[in-house]
């Protein structure tokens, strides 16, 4: 009875607010704008990251997007924080809920939760090149080990910097030292190709666009990794060769040089990996908050600060500079706690914009004057259709040796190894994991992304025979808009509004086949929209 | 002529006679022996077109349209098909030691394809393939992309590059996606490397040996057309979403996709995969089996303008049971094979569209008779068969030689870079192209011919 007449105040409400259309424009600061619900005021850095948008807008006179409403926040905090849609119980659970405070505590709970691990674990493998075979070659085993190793960082929350300090820094066997991967998930192991890795992963930066010079002067401190084999199929071990004279004093070596160019000195028997991983990890360190502060901004929008978001260099400058400032010291000020910048990030007002521009000016993505749309991740996409219908997806392993079996409750987005996939993943962009470059991840939309979904008898099984509708169609003759609602609840993690509750009529009810179908194609339909496809 | 199969005079201009050497020779023994006199050249890193003066784009006149890549994934051996050695005995031939005569003079080839033989005349047999690689990944990778794998960037396939130089971007506008792959992808290959996954092939999916070619995502079982429009209705009518934000770009994007996608299900273009619109009697004839079906609807896609089809025909990584599975499938591969040439030929297409024929690598000459294999082929990089037709490639050739045993190339190796500049060139296509790399990098679609296996270059000799 309660989520009746909850219901019914909500569908009041959604006739001025679906969505933020009717939200009245903010003024400056967008201090007039009132969410549909009751929020605390947001924590300090958050505030921050407000003021290095609003005022960067006001003071060219574009105006922003007002906050959106409670589902579109449900939805996109879901998404960005576990790679999964909420489930019609937690829907309601959060739309019905009164509390001020309420997002703020959705995304602390969210935080905590295992599949924040898993999907941020699969989007920091992806940027690690974590894949068994070519061009990567880490092979199952070291896979494993080193996935299990990212995911736990994450789970832990460990501070990024020991996070980075342990990738650049360890010694020790592939299959016991997990973070030694770094030095093998490259294509090619020479100290040049090291340092460009370096300075991709961790420094967001192109070393090839670099002066001539920079990286050679780079590449000293990675000159002095050795591996070696063992009696074990494919394990190897990564270590400080101690044994060589200190880098830049081998014969034709030059002079190690820190890439902001000031000199560094490295004693005899002293790991000179350490020696840079010291320098990257200061505060003061020009690329080191700032690339990781941009990533995670573009993982969450769509679009880094600085686009492409991994290549931070003077010419590549960010649309909004204060913006970048604010983040990089939001997250050095909190010792570089993850969970704190997403904290502050997620409670924003920029963050819970509304995706819909108040002007055309304001739709210019990189203002971030409204919350940029996005196609949802190959991932995410295909666990959603999986979790919601109840089916699975069949994934392999191109080589078959060892023997790849994953077991039917692994989502796509829980899968450690780059190299085994499907075929819908790979039509959906998922990323090869050759190069760790962001834009390996495509999302395009393509004709035969279309097809797979509008059309493949894979999804049309998947919505025909899985458990998506069985319960919605025994209750279907009694109470049509019931099962529209739930529907939409389900699929959209919204109510319907007046005029969506009313698309089942003139449908003949007493007609089993004919309620069956329509329920289908309602379901079809839903799943199909650009609403599902897109994080808005 | 004698009667071995191996003795149509190379069509080459430093012709080696088979008695300059005692066999067998490796390739480093070739190299180092200076059989090549040119050696010296090839080894200064630069292309031999290049020290001719002449400008190897130009000198080949684009004639071909479209490619169809019959891939016989696996690696399906050399001496049982196109390059037969029935002097080697048993132990290399087993139980296939009678090759058979060809419409052309002096070319025989495996007597169990008997079909493909009546049009050896518009063939052109690569009997000196080498690459030297024999693992399934990185031979795949070697002969699709000419690269040797190892490096920093993964290079595209050429059916990835064709895509990206005839495809959308050319000003293509079929509706079909300018490469397709019947029915499904490699695998082992990632066919659009660094161009990612736009550059991808379109996978059909479903099996057009069955009554019904049902193409993954063209026609779905069971939906009427009636309920396919009923279906696009309702889902204009949910779309409030997107009517709110006219005007987005990214939406522009996704509703451009739709609408291709739906004339793909509803419109003509679909109809291309729709081989009852093909006389019985045509189908027989390429053989009602999913590959010969591929080679049918491979031909209607060419005939629409498609540029690049892959068949993907799976199953000759014979380490076991080899003989059984020739005897089993390369009738069904004859049948298909001949009928595509045939049929081209015939409808004038042949002229316009190549056909490439062969896998990553060869196999084994010598049988391993011992267990577990009991009578199987292993991989083979050093020596194997690709073989060509029409396009502009001249019919009626044979390029190279492999020595008596088949294990090592006598004459004129040819490296993949070699034949995929071929093809390129003949579509029309430089062969220093660039691309560009997602970071930033201009990116050559070919390397730079290899020192270690020097090669006369490109097919000049059969263009």
């Amino acid at each position: 009875m309660r989520r009746i007449l909850f219901l019914c105040g909500w569908l009041s409400l959604a006739a001025t607010s679906v969505e933020g259309v009717a939200v009245p424009l903010p003024g400056p600061e967008g201090g007039s704008a009132e969410a549909p619900t009751l929020q605390a005021r947001a924590p300090a850095a958050s505030r921050s990251l407000d003021r290095a948008v609003f005022m960067f807008l006001r003071k060219r006179g574009i105006p922003h997007a007002g906050t959106c409403p409670d589902h579109v926040f449900l939805r996109r905090a879901y998404l960005d924080l576990g790679g999964r849609l909420p489930t019609l119980e937690e829907c309601k659970r959060f739309l019905e809920d009164e509390k001020p405070g309420k997002r703020a505590a959705l995304i602390d709970e969210l935080l905590a939760r295992r599949e924040f691990a898993d999907l941020w674990a699969m989007r920091w493998c992806d940027v690690l090149r974590v894949k068994s075979e070519f061009p990567i070659n880490l092979w199952p085993n070291a896979v494993q080990a080193y996935y299990q190793w990212v995911w736990t960082s994450l789970r832990e929350n460990k501070p990024y910097d020991r996070f980075v300090r342990e990738l650049l820094t360890s010694d020790g066997s592939n299959f016991r030292v997990p973070p030694v991967n770094f030095y093998r998930a490259l294509q090619s192991r020479d100290p040049r190709s090291i340092a460009k890795a370096v300075a991709l992963t961790f420094m967001g930066a192109r070393a090839e666009k670099w002066p001539k010079g920079r990286l050679d002067a780079m590449a000293m401190f990675f000159s002095r990794i050795a591996y070696k084999r063992t009696a074990e199929w494919k394990e190897e071990i990564v270590y400080f060769d101690a044994t060589r004279p200190p880098p830049g004093e081998g014969k034709d070596e030059v002079e190690p040089i820190f890439p902001d160019g000031r000199k560094a000195r490295i004693e005899p028997g002293r790991d000179p990996r350490a020696v840079f991983a010291d320098w990257l990890i200061r505060k003061d360190n020009p690329w080191f908050a700032k690339a990781l502060v941009n990533r995670v901004w573009a993982w969450l929008f769509g679009r880094g600060v600085v686009h492409e978001a991994d290549d931070l260099r003077p010419d590549n400058p960010p649309s909004n500079p204060a913006l970048l400032d604010a983040l990089a010291k939001t997250f050095t000020d909190s010792g570089y706690d993850l969970h704190a910048l997403l904290r502050a990030i997620l409670n924003s007002r920029v963050y819970q914009q509304d995706s819909i521009p108040p002007s055309q000016e304001a739709a210019d993505e990189s203002l971030f004057a409204c919350y940029p749309i996005h196609r949802l991740d190959a991932e995410i996409l295909i666990d959603a259709l999986c979790d919601l219908t109840g089916t699975r997806e069949r994934y392999s392993s191109v080589i078959p040796e060892p023997f790849t079996w994953i077991p039917p409750s692994l989502g796509a987005i829980r899968i450690p190894d780059g190299s085994i996939s499907s075929p819908t993943l790979e039509v959906f962009g998922r990323p090869p994991r050759d190069t760790g470059v962001m834009s390996e991840r495509s999302s395009k939309v393509t004709a035969d992304q279309r097809l797979q979904l509008l059309n493949a008898s894979r999804t049309i099984l998947k919505i025909e025979r899985g458990t998506l509708l069985r319960p919605i169609l025994r209750n279907l003759r009694r109470n049509p808009r019931r099962a529209i609602t739930e529907l939409y609840l389900r699929i959209l993690s919204r109510y319907p509004d007046q005029e969506e509750l009313r698309l089942l009529d003139g449908i003949d009810m007493k007609n089993w086949r004919a309620r069956r179908d329509a329920l289908v194609d309602l379901a079809w339909a839903l799943i199909n929209s650009a609403e599902f496809q897109f994080q808005h | 002529m004698k009667d071995d199969g191996t003795t149509m005079k190379p069509n080459t201009d430093e012709t080696l006679s088979r008695e300059d050497g005692p066999l067998p020779l490796s390739r480093r023994d070739l190299l180092r022996g200076g059989l090549y006199g040119s050696a010296g050249l090839f080894l200064s890193g630069l292309g031999a077109e290049r020290l001719l003066g002449a400008p190897r784009a130009r000198a080949i006149a684009p004639k071909a349209k479209s490619i169809i890549q019959i891939w016989m994934w696996g690696g399906p051996s050399h001496i049982d098909t196109f390059d037969p050695k029935p002097k080697a005995g048993h132990d290399y031939c087993g139980s296939l030691d009678n090759p058979i005569a060809t419409n052309v003079d002096g070319v025989r080839i495996g007597e169990l394809l008997p079909l493909t033989a009546k049009h050896a005349d518009k063939l052109a047999i690569l009997r000196s393939m080498t690459h030297g690689v024999n693992g399934h990944e990185t031979a795949s990778y070697i002969t699709q992309t000419g690269w040797k794998a190892g490096g920093r960037v993964v290079h595209p396939g050429i059916g990835a590059v064709v895509a990206k130089f005839k495809g959308y971007e050319a000003g293509y506008e079929g509706l079909i996606p300018p490469y397709i792959v019947l029915t499904g992808p490699q695998g082992r290959f990632s066919e659009s490397g660094f161009l990612g996954s736009r550059y991808k092939p379109f996978a059909t999916g479903g099996d057009p040996g069955r009554p019904k070619f049902l193409v993954e995502g063209i026609a779905a079982p069971g939906i009427t057309l009636k309920r396919q429009k009923v279906r696009r209705d309702l889902l204009d009518r949910v779309n409030t979403f997107a009517k709110r934000r006219r005007g987005d770009p990214k939406l522009a994007e996704f509703f451009r996709a739709q609408e291709q996608a739906y004339d793909l299900i509803l419109g003509d273009a679909g109809k291309v995969f729709d081989l009852e619109q093909e006389k019985p009697e045509l189908r027989e004839r390429y053989g009602k089996n999913t590959f010969g079906q591929s080679c049918l609807v491979a031909r209607r896609l060419v005939e629409k303008g498609v540029p690049y089809v892959t068949i993907n025909y799976r199953g000759w990584d014979t380490h076991k049971q080899h003989f059984e599975t020739m005897r089993r499938k390369l009738p069904e591969m004859d049948r298909g094979l001949s009928a595509l040439i045939e049929d081209l030929h015939e409808r004038g297409l042949l002229d316009s569209t190549i056909v490439w024929w062969g896998g990553e690598f060869g196999r084994t000459p010598k049988v391993l008779w011992n267990p577990p294999w009991n009578g199987g082929r292993s991989h083979f990089g050093y020596a194997f068969t690709s073989v060509v037709a029409g396009g502009g490639f001249e019919g009626g050739k044979v390029v190279g030689a492999t020595d008596e045993r088949g294990m090592s190339v006598v004459d004129r190796p040819i490296h993949p870079r070699d034949l995929l500049g071929t093809m390129y060139s003949l579509m029309g296509i430089d062969p220093e192209s660039t691309l560009r790399h997602p970071q930033g990098d201009r990116i050559p679609i070919l390397p730079p011919p290899d020192p270690e296996i020097p090669t006369k270059g490109f097919l000049r000799e059969i263009v």
